[in-house]
């Protein structure tokens, strides 16, 4: 078993993502199946292959360093749940 | 001419009568408002948007009349959820995009309406495209049109395009986008007997797609014959700027191309794909897809892919990655929904508690434990080589043909709930998409006949990457050999 549910708390917790404490048991389970089936994959000898990081290999495109777009707070924080003019308002940080 | 009538069209068709002046685009919207109305109980749409179709339409009908008409011009299409569209709520059928209104139009979509195509709205899917049911939808299960004889079960659509195939099979929409990570444009058009393409990876741009595994997703189109599949591609596709991994390389015409045939070329069987499991139907009419390729002139060779095993759990390990990556913006400050809590980390951890579903909530945890550190080499980055041999199989099988043919699903469409409770189960509806998915070619499911108990099979054509000319090409002479005239009962 390579997840319990003090793994399964503590990734949530790197998720930033609230699981019930009922739940964990059944999550744990559930990756656990999930994990077992990817052993599968220490079956494929991948002694010296590249990891593949590109469909087509290519080169970054750059472009000239320079404004192509802006002017647009109003539209970037239309869909905020809670905005303060242009900006983003958050659960204050610092007492 | 009845409306019905309108809404069985093909998009070719369509364009010609069109053309010809014999119907008008807001005549042609009009037929499929209607159609989306009475046919309301599939839920293939998240958001109807009937007045800015009429609006597209009758935009369509003045340009006509001014002589300047685009490739779809009149054409109405029906947008996955996963698009953003400016001014229309895009939700990713999650709970956490609720309410989100897009002040920006995906280049995809963008493209689409500059050919003068029609919206008439946005289609349901699995949330985040990460399902091959449509059952993981926020906004509920899509029905597939089609019913197994003797069965009255409402079937699932297949996913996560569900939306998107029930939509083009119940004839809702001439066409529909889809997105496809590991199979979501090929298994639901296969699903629902309609035809559906996913291009090489960096065809499409993904800008303003909602981001499930950046490395895999890619748009395509769906539709109702490969011609119409064809079209939509040439108008969707394009090299963009705006995404970096969009590969800068001529859109040939692949409607031009379509009739050209598959006398002299080698068609692929890859031994592997013939699993223990495959049932008999599908089997026998993968046998008869290579006879009907013979007999138009290609030659069958067996080919080997042979880390096709390796494929499913390697792209169940790179997805998730990826995904619990892109899914770290749903934070409730920005867009979307959010959950108060005590401090700011606890409005992150119940924002996203609340606004994910337990399949997203699952593949977020597994994402995220493959990337902690002391898991990264043993999991994500094993994944990533062993795409690299899974990649490199195709590559060797093309050395010996030009395209390969192989069944789109192991199954037929099966019930909702049926394979619900088991992740496992319902992945393995992916076994024989996600191979070229991880390998980046272009792949398309063409339905080809009816399993036993009366629902669609799809066959699927893998091609070399950049090479959708091909795979149209083969896919249009499995149509025209299938003549599949098959269709769902209407119901309302």
């Amino acid at each position: 078993m390579a997840v319990d549910t003090d793994t399964v708390r503590r990734i949530a917790m790197l998720a930033r993502l609230n699981v019930p404490e009922d739940e964990l048991d059944g999550l744990a389970g559930e990756l656990n199946k999930i994990l077992d089936w990817m052993d599968l994959l220490n079956g494929a000898d991948t002694d010296g292959v590249a990891p593949m990081t590109a469909v087509k290999p290519m080169p970054l495109r750059q472009r000239a360093d320079a404004v192509t777009e802006g002017g647009i707070a109003e539209d970037l924080v239309a869909n905020a749940p809670e905005a303060a003019g242009a900006f983003f308002a958050v659960p204050k940080v610092i007492e | 001419m009845a409306d019905n009538a309108l809404t069985d069209l093909t998009i070719a068709e369509a364009r010609e009568r069109l053309d010809r002046g014999e119907v008008s685009a807001r005549e042609l919207a009009e037929a499929h408002i209607a159609a989306i109305e009475g046919a309301r109980a599939l839920n293939a749409f998240v958001t109807e948007t009937p007045e800015r179709a009429i609006a597209d339409a009758e935009a369509s009908d003045a340009r006509r009349r001014r002589g300047e008409s685009g490739a779809l011009e009149g054409i109405p299409l029906g947008i996955k959820d996963l698009f953003c569209t400016e001014g229309v709520m895009s939700t990713a059928a999650s709970g956490i995009l609720d309410g989100f209104v897009p002040t920006y139009e995906s280049t995809v979509s963008a493209n689409l309406f500059a050919a003068g195509a029609v919206m008439l709205g946005k289609l349901n899917l699995d949330e985040f495209a990460m399902g091959s049911s449509n059952e993981t939808s926020h906004f509920g299960p899509v029905e597939n049109p089609w019913r197994r004889q003797g069965d009255n079960r409402a079937l699932v659509p297949g996913g996560s395009s569900g939306g998107s195939g029930a939509a083009v099979a119940g004839r809702l929409c001439l066409g529909a986008t889809g997105t496809d990570t590991g199979g979501s444009i090929r298994q639901p058009a296969a699903f629902c007997g309609v035809v559906g393409a996913k291009p090489t990876y960096g065809r499409c741009s993904r800008w303003g797609i909602v981001a499930f595994a950046s490395s895999l997703d890619q748009a395509g189109p769906m539709a109702r014959s490969v011609r119409d599949t064809a079209l939509m591609l040439g108008a969707m596709a394009g090299f963009d700027p705006k995404d970096s991994t969009s590969v800068d390389i001529d859109v040939p015409d692949f409607e031009a191309t379509l009739e050209d045939g598959v006398a002299g070329l080698k068609v692929g069987i890859p031994a592997e794909y013939s699993l223990d499991e495959t049932p008999d139907d599908i089997r026998a009419l993968w046998d008869e897809g290579i006879a009907w390729l013979r007999d138009a002139g290609a030659e069958p060779v067996e080919v080997s892919l042979p880390h096709t095993a390796f494929a499913l759990p390697a792209y169940h390990l790179i997805a998730p990655a990826e995904a619990s990556s892109n899914l770290a913006r749903y934070d409730g400050v920005r867009y979307g929904q959010r959950v108060e809590g005590e401090d700011l980390i606890d409005t992150y951890a119940r924002t996203r508690g609340a606004g994910f579903g337990a399949e997203v909530r699952r593949r977020i945890l597994i994402g995220t434990y493959a990337l902690s550190a002391g898991y990264y080499d043993a999991y994500y980055l094993k994944a990533q080589k062993v795409r690299t041999l899974v990649a490199r199989d195709f590559e060797r099988a093309f050395e010996s043909c030009d395209f390969l043919l192989t069944p789109t699903c192991p199954s037929d469409a099966f019930a909702i709930g049926e394979k619900s409770d088991d992740p496992i189960a319902m992945y393995l509806n992916d076994v024989l998409t996600v191979p070229a998915s991880l390998a980046g070619l272009p792949a398309m499911s063409v339905p080809a006949g009816l399993s036993g108990g009366g629902l669609p099979l799809g066959l699927q054509i893998v091609a070399r990457a950049f090479d959708e000319e091909t795979m149209f090409r083969a896919a249009r002479a499995i149509e025209k050999a299938a003549a599949f005239d098959a269709r769902p009962e209407p119901r309302g």
